[in-house]
């Protein structure tokens, strides 16, 4: 699939994709883990991780099961760490094919399902930290235009506008 | 020359114990993932119709949540992660 993106478009969505490799790639509290352990044994010892306390990670590494917090215990303990990579390898990917200073930008499938998924995890991220709800246009609508937290908005709903072209043109 | 049938005495579902009854795959509503996306998803993780999967999207956005696939433990537990990969908020569960 093709797409054409503004130089400025570019580089926020470089900026915005690199936060999010910053925030999976690193080690949270709760999921420290004794390295040497898990040279040996690949899983991790001691006690099973728990959420994240960062409501965003808590998000983009959401709990196994909501009514059982040991089996969401012992399935993080065997998945966070995939999942983290996960998210990080299709970033990277998704900047490894974004033009730097904007530009044509041309995708295979693969590609075009990397730029989702490091889209969405984006948008989710964003969806958080600005408290989105299902009436996020009225939201967006009650700030004034010089709230720090409308340009955020704005670029909200550009990260959706982009998202649902891809989808659209994936599907 | 042919066997008469055997009877057999088929559990009755209400005496089965809990752990023989099946897990499934639940996702949960969120205000971030767009719906065309949530199909997208479904259609593409689990090979669902498109038909298929824009109900159990629509099921998912008016209901909170919906279940949208059961079957072993270690295949719902696998299919929630790779939905985590795609952001969607999926947690596995024993059915009841």
């Amino acid at each position: 699939m093709r797409a054409w993106l503004a130089a400025a478009e570019a580089s926020l969505l470089r900026s915005l994709v690199g936060q999010v490799m910053t925030l999976v790639a690193a080690e949270d509290k709760g999921t420290s883990v004794d390295e040497l352990e898990l040279l040996f044994s690949g899983v991790p010892a001691g006690e099973d991780p728990t959420t994240p306390e960062d409501p965003v990670l808590a998000r983009l590494l959401p709990d196994g099961y909501s009514d059982d917090p040991e089996a969401a215990g012992e399935f993080r303990k065997y998945t966070e760490a995939s999942l983290r990579s996960a998210k990080h390898q299709a970033a990277q990917d998704m900047l490894a094919t974004l033009p730097l200073a904007g530009g044509r930008v041309q995708l295979t499938g693969d590609q075009a399902l990397a730029w989702l998924k490091a889209l969405n995890d984006v948008r989710l991220a964003l969806g958080v930290r600005l408290g989105v709800t299902e009436d996020f246009e009225e939201q967006w609508g009650k700030l004034a235009q010089d709230d720090p937290q409308w340009t955020a908005f704005e670029v909200y709903a550009w990260l959706g506008a982009v998202q649902e072209s891809l989808v659209q043109a994936l599907g | 020359m042919s066997a008469a049938p055997a009877e057999v005495d088929l559990p009755r579902s209400a005496n089965k114990p809990k752990s023989d009854q099946p897990w499934v795959t639940i996702v949960w509503n969120d205000p971030v993932n767009l719906m065309s996306y949530v199909t997208y998803v479904f259609q593409h993780v689990f090979g669902y119709p498109k038909k298929k999967a824009t109900k159990l999207m629509l099921d998912v956005h008016h209901k909170g949540k919906a279940v949208v696939a059961a079957g072993a433990r270690e295949a719902m537990e696998h299919n929630v992660e790779v939905l985590h990969g795609y952001g969607l908020w999926a947690t596995v569960r024993q059915d009841k």
